[in-house]
């Protein structure tokens, strides 16, 4: 009795999400697999249960390799987008770290990115990214051909072989600022004395730089790194504001929409649980690891 | 947004004051020049897609071609401002109808959630709580096809309390995360002693001691699911149309044409945006310190 007195209030107050979250994320994750395995491929419903059929067919007898060439766009995507990110919001967060004039309003500009929606920003992006060039060279391109960098002029997304790359743009431009906000939290809780031990012993601003801040930003780095790269694995509402939904720039995410559309859910789902997989690698590993340091310390 | 927990308050705002002063070796001139240069050109970059919309939107239709598209407009005309706001109006008023009730109810949510979290260890603790964190992860398409499936069968319509629903639900990781992180860092175990010794319980002692000084914690979930239950997207093309549904739809309706009004997209997209950027500057301050303290261990 005193300990439901005990921990009866707090549950009471927590029930209500555990059980929505029960439902809602864990009840469905399940209701998506059992479809996954079923022959569910029109809207008349499901006969039975197929197994693993679903994914075999996804990775061996898609019609053109879609689902093989759907990863290897979501491959380039995400390496472009998390490389990006880092090294624009490491360099801007390194640029802001010691102060500089009006460092208010440039942390604002560099982070407005962030508020606005992909759905917004694949309007102005769609239009920066003309593929024309030479003399019907619009956006970019245009800016390219004035200043004379014409060796630089490309078809960005339209490209058949590195157009995700292109695609990542505007997921860089959005999120660096985030990035940048990660990395500045990270350089500010980095103890004074820590640096100022490192000026007695005479460390160069390199050393510093390199043995004694860089190593602490580490944890830093690796949520950065969680964040950038799960939102890409999800990456849906840019892709379909940019080029719309089409062959050259589908990834899982699209073509999970794509195949709602012809009401193949049993591979709509398929992929669905594809994805989920893929981000719980990253997740779930990564969730151990900060439970365990929380512990720690 | 991560797992991790932090010494820094929630939502304090950041400090702004020079560094320059505290650094053990001075920099050189040289070195300023080109800190402020670098600077300076990604400010440039940052703000160019901005000049392009709101350039582009005070065109009138026959200076939209490739040639001169960079250049300001020749006759300034808001005619496209006006054909945005009229097909975008409807679902502008609407997406407030969605993301102010989903930004008050998730903050409450995520306050309680948070604040048992913090001070009540019951037995398991640690894996409900890393079990509520993967919601934050998971990629929505694994659960969008039941969903979707579960609102047509129950003959639910498709819209906008359908929206506000799912937002607060996965919303819940989120904003729990960030009131566990402010409370654990800023309310100090003599406060909830004190209300102890009074004979306040727990939900007494959150009503009348925790939520008054919440308000910093508040800022950062009211922004965070605001901006996200207005910007999304992915919940609305599955859960909406577009007579219904909320802005996004409708911009994407506007500006997805084969040939779309480029000058009246963009005056669309400035108009869909504008909400989040004005919370975003007014409020920016704190959001910033908040999203930080939310994802560093420091």
């Amino acid at each position: 009795m005193r300990r439901l007195r005990h921990w009866g209030p707090g549950l009471l107050l927590l029930s209500p999400s555990l059980i929505l979250l029960a439902v809602f994320v864990y009840g469905l994750i399940a209701w998506t697999t059992k479809v996954s395995v079923s022959d569910e491929h029109n809207a008349r419903g499901s006969k039975g249960f197929v197994g693993l059929d679903n994914y075999v067919n996804l990775f061996t007898n898609d019609i053109n390799d879609r689902f093989l060439h759907s990863l290897k766009n979501l491959l380039i995507f995400t390496v472009v987008f998390m490389a990006g990110t880092m090294v624009m919001g490491l360099l801007w967060a390194f640029l802001l770290e010691r102060g500089v004039r009006g460092e208010g309003f440039v942390r604002t500009v560099y982070l407005f990115p962030m508020a606005v929606s992909f759905v917004a920003s694949g309007v102005v992006w769609r239009w920066l990214m003309n593929p024309g060039t030479g003399e019907d060279a619009g956006g970019l391109n245009a800016v390219f051909g004035a200043l004379h960098l014409e060796f630089l002029q490309n078809t960005w997304w339209t490209n058949p072989n590195w157009g995700m790359a292109a695609m990542a743009m505007p997921a860089i431009w959005q999120l660096s600022g985030y990035v940048m906000a990660l990395f500045l939290a990270g350089f500010r809780g980095i103890p004074q004395e820590l640096r100022e031990a490192a000026a007695m012993d005479g460390a160069s601003t390199y050393r510093l730089y390199r043995n004694v801040i860089f190593p602490q930003l580490t944890p830093v780095a690796l949520s950065a790194l969680i964040i950038v790269g799960h939102m890409s694995m999800k990456m849906f509402d840019l892709i379909m504001s940019v080029s719309g939904a089409q062959w050259l720039t589908e990834v899982p995410a699209v073509y999970v929409w794509q195949a709602l559309l012809t009401s193949d859910y049993a591979k709509a789902a398929a992929i669905s649980i594809i994805l989920l997989l893929l981000v719980a690698m990253v997740i779930v590993p990564y969730l151990i690891w900060t439970n365990r340091t929380e512990q720690r310390s | 947004m991560t797992a991790t927990t932090t010494t820094r308050s929630a939502a304090e705002p950041v400090s702004t004051a020079p560094r320059a002063a505290r650094s053990g070796t001075p920099r050189t001139v040289a070195g300023r020049a080109v800190k402020y240069a670098l600077v300076l050109f990604f400010l440039f970059i940052v703000l160019m897609p901005a000049y392009v919309l709101i350039v582009t939107s005070f065109k009138s239709g026959s200076e939209i071609g490739v040639t001169g598209q960079w250049n300001l407009p020749e006759h300034w005309t808001t005619a496209s401002w006006a054909k945005a706001w009229r097909s975008l109006q409807p679902s502008f008023v609407r997406t407030f109808e969605l993301a102010i009730p989903v930004a008050v109810i998730s903050s409450l949510i995520g306050a309680a959630n948070g604040f048992v979290l913090s001070r009540w260890r019951f037995p398991g603790a640690d894996l409900v709580f890393t079990l509520i964190l993967f919601g934050m992860f998971i990629p929505y398409q694994a659960v969008m096809i039941p969903l979707r499936e579960i609102v047509t069968t129950i003959g639910i319509p498709p819209g906008i309390p359908t929206l506000v629903f799912v937002h607060c639900v996965y919303g819940i990781p989120i904003c729990t995360l960030i009131f566990r992180n402010y409370y654990a860092t800023t309310v100090p175990e003599e406060l909830i002693e004190a209300g102890r010794v009074d004979g306040a319980g727990l939900l007494r002692t959150f009503w009348s001691l925790i939520l008054p000084i919440s308000i910093p914690g508040f800022v950062v979930t009211v922004i965070w699911q605001f901006t996200s239950a207005w910007n999304d997207y992915l919940f609305a093309i599955f859960l909406s149309n577009t007579r219904n549904g909320p802005i996004t739809i409708a911009l994407n309706a506007l500006a997805g044409a084969q040939s779309p009004d480029y000058a009246a997209s963009m005056a669309g997209a400035l108009i869909t945006s504008l909400p989040t950027l004005i919370v975003y500057v007014l409020l920016g301050r704190w959001f910033i310190g908040g999203l930080m303290a939310g994802s560093v261990k420091s």
